[in-house]
């Protein structure tokens, strides 16, 4: 428990030891950024292990940092925060097996990967809403040099559209926390304190101030109609890159919202509920209809992730404890299993074939040439399309109930997206992996045209299928962490959707 | 020992084995493991006969423990008479796949391991008790299904293997829209423990507000409905099956019309009626002249197909069709409800029997023909394949309800029922008979009398030993419950309805 401020320093220190004592040797760099992600990740697991799940937050550290502004510097941690740990720990440690072959400026691609990786520790452990900020600005500009320098397709395009997204919605959140936190007396940027305060505010300036900092947040989080910059974004960036930002850092804008907006101005989440509602639906069917229509695989991937974050939205937006815990049990799921999905594309099918267009991959008997690409995705695919069994399956459907009783009309739209998700997964799948399969093309004769699958490809995936079905078989494992944590005082607020 | 639980996952394991095993054992390896679970019904079979002897029921025998608290699932399997007649159902008629599709050389150990999977999952969905749980095992049996079509299919494979998916899958999309429903309401959602009448209060107290007006329990009572209908399937959304029928593999198709059309129909049973009789009792004018509609429209379809695939594919429309008439007649104005429970039941059972056979018969015309299925390809095979004829005779006189095999009882006792309830459905059914035996007779005088067509001349083997092996089973049992329908009639009999 107390080790877990670690993982941000030690993040920070592996990037630093990755750019200057990697810049020599790639092999160097891996190693130093697989042992920090590994350690770091271990240290999650092993809080997560002596975890007690509690109505309140654990502070690990509190101490005073800008006195002037009251900001402090102050490191917590509940079952929420937890879960999102343990879920940037494994995606880290994937992926770097997944970049396992970048050798071009390799220090500083992992120097790079780890200063993005402890950001985004920080952000899930910070309590401290100017801490929070800090941290949620130092996790996007990594994003931008890893998406520029060893980026693929429209890579400056895609890199500069991304960045600027995320400085207009980082603007709206300082402008909200700003405005916050001169209105409470401008002595504390705690976020129990503003809280406390925040209920005193007026209700103009409380709506007001929800609608900046949502609107802030849910940009990174992928959110209809600012949801543009993400599948450009993940189709310029490297493969470990699009799945960390697909699995981790767009879960950094929904965590802003629940941990930061919808905390503190409860009323505003009530104001706003219906609106917030009906642009995550919008984006669940929106986003999925777009990725039936994709000619690049990877962009089918990428609107998948919209869709996907719809419902973590749409499941904040219904408030409950059902679907808030259903919200963050999705953001667990997605990451994972957005993950394996770019892992499948970008790095097994892209870096072998060199091309993502379906209508190229049609032409290829996939599932023979690279079975291993194939049965995985088909895993993924059947996760990412809410198959039961797979994590995505509980996490939707305690969204959907969550919804139902707020609004069934939310919950019949959202189910519609499960149909879409299944035509679009499907779809790729059929393509790309068995565009030319019949029983004439099955033959036990082995078929090697493409550079194997390594070993560290292998582990990787075996990771994350790992997570996602033990997640699927038993979700009271973060179902136990998050549940009481919804009831700490911080919390309760955001449960305004009605009783469970 | 649990027994339920052993009979879901022992086809899972043979899988396990068959993939693991070298190719040359698959065979013999799924087929006893298949047959394992007919071992374990009959088991089934007899400890609830045993365990109820005192009073004149078929105990249910239930294995239960805790899943997942936060969502209120449990691990419930259980079985009483209805689905224990399945289980026994699944277990004769999967062997007997396996045995036809004994010659499937090409990626013959997938094959055999896929449909383990599949025949694992039908298992599943007739003994599941918990909405979550029932729900695994009914979306994971579309995904053997749709490898097992798309893969080992015939040309137009990849395209029917795609819409019999994205259709199942829709009607999912809607089910999960209405369990979502029935969670929200509940708490919970193990089939046994919902008393409708509470069931149908809460829902309609779960919404407040504007939308209270929608009715939303009819809605979640559709979406269930939906679900059933396409899988069963209930006429106008059956569109998906003839081409499925036509171009699966022969040995998926027997699994496809035999054991997963019971699917649709188990669901109508165990889930819908019970859980919504009140709204079933009101949609029943309109569901019974959809079911008419898909006796009718079966019947007469087949009578102009030309493909006898297709002409069969109708033709389980047709009789599946009669099992849904006599359910939804019962719930007519003033009828009695389950009034037509033991014909539709002995229907379940011989429909699968007959079905099979047929299917089987018309994939050895195709394996023997070079892949023709034209009601014109063939003529005069009585003369040089006598046995073959006499088979396929019977089986079509199985089907087609003559009295002495073992399809008439269970069409007399629907006849009944409905004639009783609503004489003009009855009548109006009776011109589907009629049409049945049209098209039956023409299938057996085209293919089997008349001058030799090439085919005949080209030299037509007759049956092989292992060939009426695979039949003589189905054979048998037509003979059986055609003379002596007691033997299942007694099991269906200890069915205890479901309170209407």
């Amino acid at each position: 428990m107390s080790l877990l401020p670690w993982t941000i320093y030690l993040s920070f220190a592996g990037a630093l030891a990755c750019t200057f004592g990697g810049a020599r040797s790639a092999q160097v760099a891996r190693w130093i950024a697989l042992g920090t992600t590994g350690i770091t990740w271990l240290i999650t697991l092993v809080a997560a292990v002596g975890f007690e799940p509690a109505p309140a937050m654990v502070t690990l550290v509190d101490v005073p940092w800008i006195a002037s502004i009251g900001a402090h510097y102050r490191l917590a941690v509940d079952g929420i925060s937890l879960a999102l740990l343990v879920l940037t720990g494994l995606a880290a440690t994937t992926g770097v097996l997944f970049s396992w072959n970048i050798s071009d400026r390799a220090g500083g691609y992992f120097g790079l990967y780890l200063t993005l990786i402890g950001g985004v520790y920080g952000v899930f452990l910070s309590t401290d809403a100017f801490l929070f900020f800090v941290f949620y600005e130092i996790a996007i500009v990594p994003k931008y040099f890893l998406i520029a320098r060893w980026g693929s397709t429209n890579r400056e395009y895609g890199a500069m559209k991304l960045v600027l997204y995320s400085f207009a919605g980082s603007a709206l959140v300082l402008a909200g926390l700003l405005w916050a936190h001169a209105t409470a007396g401008g002595t504390s940027f705690g976020l129990d304190e503003l809280a406390f305060a925040a209920a005193r505010f007026s209700r103009l300036e409380q709506l007001g101030m929800f609608a900046l900092l949502f609107t802030g947040f849910a940009v990174l989080a992928g959110m209809f109609p600012f949801h543009t910059w993400a599948p450009t974004g993940h189709v310029a960036a490297p493969t470990a890159a699009s799945m960390l930002l697909a699995g981790v850092v767009m879960k950094l804008g929904a965590y802003g919202c629940l941990r930061v907006a919808m905390a503190l101005f409860p009323t505003g989440l009530e104001f706003w509920q219906p609106t917030i509602a009906w642009l995550a639906v919008i984006g669940i069917v929106y986003a999925g209809l777009v990725a039936l229509v994709q000619d690049d695989f990877k962009f089918v991937i990428g609107y998948s992730s919209v869709s996907h974050m719809g419902f973590v939205l749409l499941g904040l937006a219904a408030a409950n404890e059902r679907a808030l815990s259903g919200a963050v049990l999705q953001m667990f799921s997605h990451g994972v299993i957005a993950g394996l999905l770019f892992a499948v594309v970008g790095r097994l099918v892209y870096d072998r074939t060199h091309t993502r267009r379906l209508a190229d991959l049609r032409a290829m008997p996939l599932h023979r040439l690279m079975p291993w690409a194939a049965g995985v995705f088909v895993i993924a695919g059947l996760a990412s399309m809410g198959m039961p069994g797979f994590s995505g399956f509980p996490a939707e459907l305690a969204i959907l109930v969550g919804a139902w009783q707020v609004s069934p009309v939310w919950a019949l739209a959202a189910a519609s997206g499960v149909l879409v998700a299944a035509a679009f997964t499907l779809r790729a799948m059929q393509v790309c992996f068995f565009g030319k399969a019949g029983i004439d093309e099955v033959s036990d004769a082995p078929v090697h045209p493409y550079e194997p699958i390594t070993l560290p490809e292998k582990v990787g995936t075996v990771l994350l299928v790992a997570a996602t079905l033990l997640i699927g078989l038993h979700p009271d494992l973060l179902f136990d962490w998050i549940l009481p944590s919804l009831q700490s005082p911080l919390m309760q607020g955001t449960l305004i959707g009605g009783a469970p | 020992m649990p027994l339920l639980t052993l009979i879901v996952f022992l086809p899972w394991i043979g899988a396990a084995f068959v993939a693991l095993l070298p190719g040359r054992q698959a065979r013999g390896v799924s087929l006893a493991f298949s047959l394992g679970t007919l071992l374990l019904g009959a088991l089934l079979v007899a400890r609830g006969w045993q365990d109820g002897a005192a009073g004149p029921e078929f105990a249910t025998v239930i294995e239960s423990r805790s899943w997942i608290e936060a969502l209120g699932v449990r691990y419930t399997l259980g079985a009483d008479a209805l689905s224990a007649m399945l289980v026994i159902l699944t277990g004769i008629l999967s062997p007997i796949c396996l045995l036809a599709a004994w010659e499937v050389e090409k990626g013959g150990r997938g094959f055999r391991a896929l449909f383990l999977l599949l025949q694992g999952s039908a298992l599943g969905v007739f003994l599941a008790q918990d909405f979550f749980l029932w729900f695994v095992f009914w979306e994971l049996s579309l995904v053997p299904a749709f490898f097992l079509i798309r893969i080992w299919g015939g040309a137009g494979g990849a395209r029917a293997a795609y819409q019999f998916f994205v259709y199942t899958m829709g009607g999912s999309a809607f089910l999960l829209f209405g369990f979502a429903a029935v969670y929200a309401a509940m708490g919970t959602a193990d089939f046994q423990s919902i008393p409708a009448d509470l069931l149908a209060q809460r829902l309609d107290g779960l919404v407040s507000g504007r939308l209270s007006a929608v009715p939303w329990a009819t809605l979640a009572f559709l979406g269930i409905l939906l679900g059933f209908a396409v899988k069963a399937p209930l006429f106008p959304f059956h569109t998906w099956m003839p081409v499925t029928y036509a171009e699966a593999p022969a040995p998926v198709s027997m699994f496809l019309t035999a054991i997963m059309s019971k699917m649709g129909v188990y669901g109508f049973l165990r889930i819908l009626v019970p859980l919504f009789p009140a709204e079933v009792q009101a949609a029943a004018p309109v569901l019974t002249g959809l079911a008419l509609a898909g006796v009718l429209a079966g019947a007469f379809a087949a009578l102009v197909q030309k493909d006898l695939r297709r002409m069969l594919a109708y033709s389980s429309l047709n009789h599946v069709g009669y099992c849904l008439l006599a359910l939804f007649v019962g719930f007519l104005p003033g009828q009695n409800a389950y009034v037509g429970t033991p014909g539709i039941l002995l229907q379940m059972f011989n429909h699968g029997l007959s079905a099979a056979a047929l299917f089987y018969l018309v994939g050895i015309l195709e394996a023997r023909s070079g892949g023709r299925r034209g009601l014109k390809d063939f003529g005069g095979l009585r003369s040089v394949a006598p046995v073959f004829a006499g088979i396929t005779g019977v089986a079509m006189f199985s089907s087609l309800g003559l009295p002495g095999l073992n399809g008439f009882v269970g069409e007399f006792l629907i006849f009944v029922s409905v004639f009783r309830g609503a004489p003009w459905v009855a009548a109006a059914a009776t011109l589907a008979l009629l049409a049945t035996a049209i098209f039956l007779l023409t299938f057996y005088q085209r293919v089997f009398h008349g001058p030799k067509g090439d085919v005949a001349q080209a030299g037509f083997a007759d049956l092989s030993r292992r060939e009426i092996l695979t039949l003589a089973p189905l054979v048998a049992l037509m003979l059986l419950l055609g003379l002596w329908p007691q033997a299942l009639l007694q099991l269906i009999n200890l069915w205890i309805l479901p309170v209407p």
